[in-house]
Parts: structure tokens; C-alpha cells; sequence
């Protein structure tokens, strides 16, 4: 029960998603001009990773490695994930519209999104087992969460503010995120 | 190396795209979401341009919309009164067309009017010279005239007619695409039976405006004082027409020292 909280605590803060890692920086960027659409992509990520750790740890463990095939990993996981995230979409479509139009375009674009493949990937390259997978690929995203949610409220304060022209907008939103980062880099003295 | 080798892996990834495949053609009919059938109806009668001047992101989010009660039946600018009424008949009760509008480009620098501070060689965008210090032009407000509206126009309402856009009132129905990607927010929507506008948008004082362009609103106060109903109002040296109020009369384009008040 402890390394499973220690390793939680990892994910989320000492090696963050975003800032220690530098995975899913195009959502970051992209989907974090407000704090609401933000906390929606941040649950999206939340519930693809969370599902697409314990479907890829059971394709891995039991389809590509009895047959030798772990050479052939990303293609599989990419697979997977797509087809998941798709049935994800349906399913929330169905039986929980509020969410299918909360998360609304944020849920297709978790397909091309880095951070789920690599927490798949990660979790095959710690060896993890199955209750460990899940509950890294669902700290790992509450890390991306917690980053991207923050991140959009410093960008709204930031629209309020009148910056040199030459700042106004995106350079300003990269300072702001190399800021945070460095912010972030103080977990990384924490050994666990 | 053996050919199982291949084969393995191949006949596995076959079989989970298979799999997959088969599980979401499945689930899409399992989860399939129930449309309301006057939605597509809507959509067929609309004019399916996706044009956005409803303020939804297209035709179907517009009749999705309209069927929920979230959007007036009469929304549809580019569709007009005709395509109010079929709406009205597919939802079985009484629609009214909403007022008609047009886009007018308020900017009369075209023609060499408008002086340049700078020679602009760059991509043929608004956008693009915009970011120059503003486009080529002296004036903040002046037509950039490379055309980023005209892209923008579905109906090819719009045109570079000496260096600046115009719009022709018989093809513009009114969305507004245009208006929202004008850098210089130049372009507006008036009622479409509006006789007389003005056409320029600067708010300099008449000597700053006049050293920018020779055909530039002053800010002389003619018009106001020529108004019988008060429709003009000169604020910050630019006039500006309250259609609500406006007559018609043609009194201000009269006066008008710039000939900026025109008549449409």
C-alpha cells in the first residue's frame, strides 16, 4: 500500500508529466486559455490514462510477450489507445452526455496526445503489475491536471496584464510555463 | 529466420484491428444516440454554407440548437425570411424573419486616398500586415485591401475594388464572417435598407486624419447639426449613424465636406 502511494506521489509531483518530463506539452499549450476547458482536458487525460494503463498492461503481459512481439509495443499501444478512446467517446455519448459535451473535442484529440502512449510505455519499462499500472497511469494524469489547471490560471491572469508588445501572447504564455517548470524542479530533490 | 516470424506478428495485429473493429462497430450501434429528427430537417432546409453568422459552428449545431430552444427559429441570416418560414413550418409554428442586415466595409482609403508610410511586400494577408506595425497604411484604421475578407466570404459578396473591400449588397446575406476576421474591425452589419452610411472609422482629430487620408471623417460636428432626428452622433471625431433613428432623409451626405456620409 505504501510504494503504491509513493509512487503516486512521484507521478504527481517529483516526475510531473509536464514539467519533469516534458510529455503532453501541445495540450498544455494549446488547451489552457481557460481554466474550465483546462480542467476538462485534465479529466479527459484523466479517464483515457487511467483505462489505457490496465488495457495496454493486460495487451502487453499477455499477447506481446508470450509471443516474443515487445519489439512491437508502440504500434500495439497506439492501436489500443485509439480504439479505446473511441469507445470511451461513444460510451460517454450514450450514458453520460454531460461529460461527452463537457469533454466535447478534447476526448478525440487524447489519441494523438504523448502522455498517454508514454505512460504506457513507462509502465511496461518499471514493470509494473496490474494495481501499479492503473494507479500510475491515473497519478501520472492528475499530475497533467494539476499542471494544466494551474497553467490556466496563470494565463488568465495574465490577460489582464499589459505586457511590452513584443511579450503580448504566446511568448509570454512560454515564459510563464519555463517559470512554472523551474517552479515545479524543486520536487525533483525529493527522493522517495 | 523463420517465416513464423512474421507471420505471428502480423496474424496478431490483424486479428486485434479485427477485434477493435468489430467491438466499436458494435458499440456504435449499441450507444447509438437518438437524433431528433426535426434537427435534420432543419439542417436540409438551411443553407448548409457553415458560415457561423448564427453564432453556432455551423448549420447542424444551429438546428440542433433551434429544436432545443436554445437558438430563435428567424437565426439564420444567410437563409433570410424563406428559410425562417420553412423552419417555422418544420416546428409547426409562426416564424417572423428577423430584420435583414448587410456587411459594409467602413473605409473610404482606397484609390490612393489613404497615404502609406511604408511600401508592404509581404504575404497577401490582412493578418499577415497587420503584424507589419499595423499595415502598410498611415491611418489605424484604414483598409488594408489584401483581401483576408474575401477569403473569408462564402457567397463571393466581397471585392478588391481599388485597393479596398467592398462588399456588393445584392450577394451579402448578412453572417458576418467577414466583419470577425478583419483585423481592423472594419467592417460592420447594417440593416440592410440602410440608405446612407459613413464611411470611414477613424477617430483621429481632423488634422491628424486629414495628413493620413484625403478622404477621412473629420470630425466636424455638419452632420450632427444637420440630422432632423439625431441619428448622427460625432464621438471622439468620427460620426456615427443610430439606424433606429435614421430617416433616410439624406441631409448629413449632403453636407457631408468629405462626401465620408454616402449614399448606398
Amino acid at each position: 500500500m505504501m510504494n503504491i502511494l509513493l509512487l503516486m506521489f512521484t507521478a504527481i509531483l517529483v516526475e510531473n508529466f509536464i514539467f519533469a518530463k516534458f510529455y503532453g506539452c501541445c495540450p498544455f499549450l494549446g488547451v489552457s486559455e481557460k481554466p474550465d476547458t483546462a480542467l476538462g482536458m485534465g479529466m479527459a487525460v484523466t479517464f483515457v490514462m487511467t483505462v489505457s494503463g490496465g488495457v495496454t498492461w493486460f495487451v502487453y503481459r499477455f499477447l506481446l510477450e508470450p509471443f516474443h512481439l515487445e519489439y512491437l509495443k508502440t504500434v500495439a499501444f497506439i492501436l489500443v489507445i485509439a480504439a479505446l478512446v473511441q469507445f470511451i467517446e461513444m460510451f460517454l455519448r450514450r450514458f453520460v452526455p454531460a461529460l461527452y459535451s463537457a469533454l466535447g473535442i478534447y476526448l478525440p484529440l487524447i489519441t494523438t496526445n504523448c502522455a498517454v502512449l508514454s505512460s504506457a510505455l513507462l509502465i511496461v519499462q518499471n514493470n509494473y503489475n496490474f494495481i501499479e499500472a492503473v494507479a500510475f497511469g491515473f497519478s501520472a494524469a492528475l499530475g497533467f491536471t494539476l499542471a494544466i489547471t494551474v497553467f490556466a490560471g496563470l494565463r488568465a491572469r495574465m490577460n489582464a496584464a499589459d505586457p511590452p508588445r513584443a511579450f503580448k501572447g504566446f511568448p509570454l504564455t512560454l515564459i510563464a510555463a519555463g517559470l512554472l517548470a523551474m517552479a515545479f524542479s524543486c520536487f525533483s530533490g525529493v527522493h522517495l | 529466420m523463420k517465416p513464423t516470424d512474421v507471420l505471428i506478428p502480423v496474424l496478431i495485429f490483424a486479428g486485434m484491428g479485427i477485434l477493435f473493429g468489430v467491438i466499436l462497430a458494435v458499440a456504435a450501434r449499441v450507444f447509438a444516440v437518438k437524433k431528433d429528427a426535426r434537427a435534420e430537417q432543419i439542417a436540409e432546409v438551411l443553407p448548409g454554407a457553415n458560415c457561423g453568422g448564427c453564432g453556432f459552428s455551423g448549420c447542424a449545431a444551429f438546428a440542433e440548437a433551434v429544436v432545443r430552444g436554445d437558438a430563435p427559429a428567424n437565426g439564420c441570416r444567410a437563409g433570410g425570411a424563406a428559410c425562417a418560414a420553412k423552419i417555422g413550418e418544420i416546428l409547426g409554428m409562426e416564424v417572423t424573419a428577423a430584420t435583414p442586415v448587410r456587411a459594409i466595409v467602413r473605409c473610404s482609403g482606397g484609390a490612393g486616398h489613404a497615404n502609406l508610410k511604408y511600401h508592404y511586400e509581404g504575404a497577401a494577408d490582412c493578418l499577415a500586415a497587420e503584424r507589419m506595425s499595423g499595415g502598410d497604411k498611415m491611418c489605424a484604421t484604414g483598409c488594408i485591401g489584401l483581401g483576408t475578407c474575401v477569403a473569408a466570404c462564402r457567397y463571393d459578396a466581397l471585392h478588391i475594388v481599388e485597393g479596398q473591400a467592398v462588399v456588393d449588397a445584392d450577394k451579402c446575406v448578412g453572417c458576418g464572417a467577414c466583419a470577425s476576421v478583419c483585423p481592423k474591425h472594419l467592417i460592420e452589419l447594417i440593416p440592410a435598407d440602410a440608405k446612407y452610411c459613413v464611411m470611414c472609422r477613424s477617430p483621429e482629430p481632423g488634422a491628424l486624419t486629414r495628413k493620413q487620408c484625403s478622404a477621412g471623417c473629420i470630425g466636424c460636428k455638419i452632420c450632427e447639426k444637420q440630422c432632423p432626428t439625431g441619428a448622427i452622433s460625432v464621438n471622439g471625431c468620427i460620426a456615427a449613424i443610430d439606424y433606429t433613428k435614421c430617416t433616410s432623409c439624406g441631409a448629413c451626405a449632403a453636407k457631408c465636406p468629405r462626401k465620408i456620409i454616402r449614399e448606398l
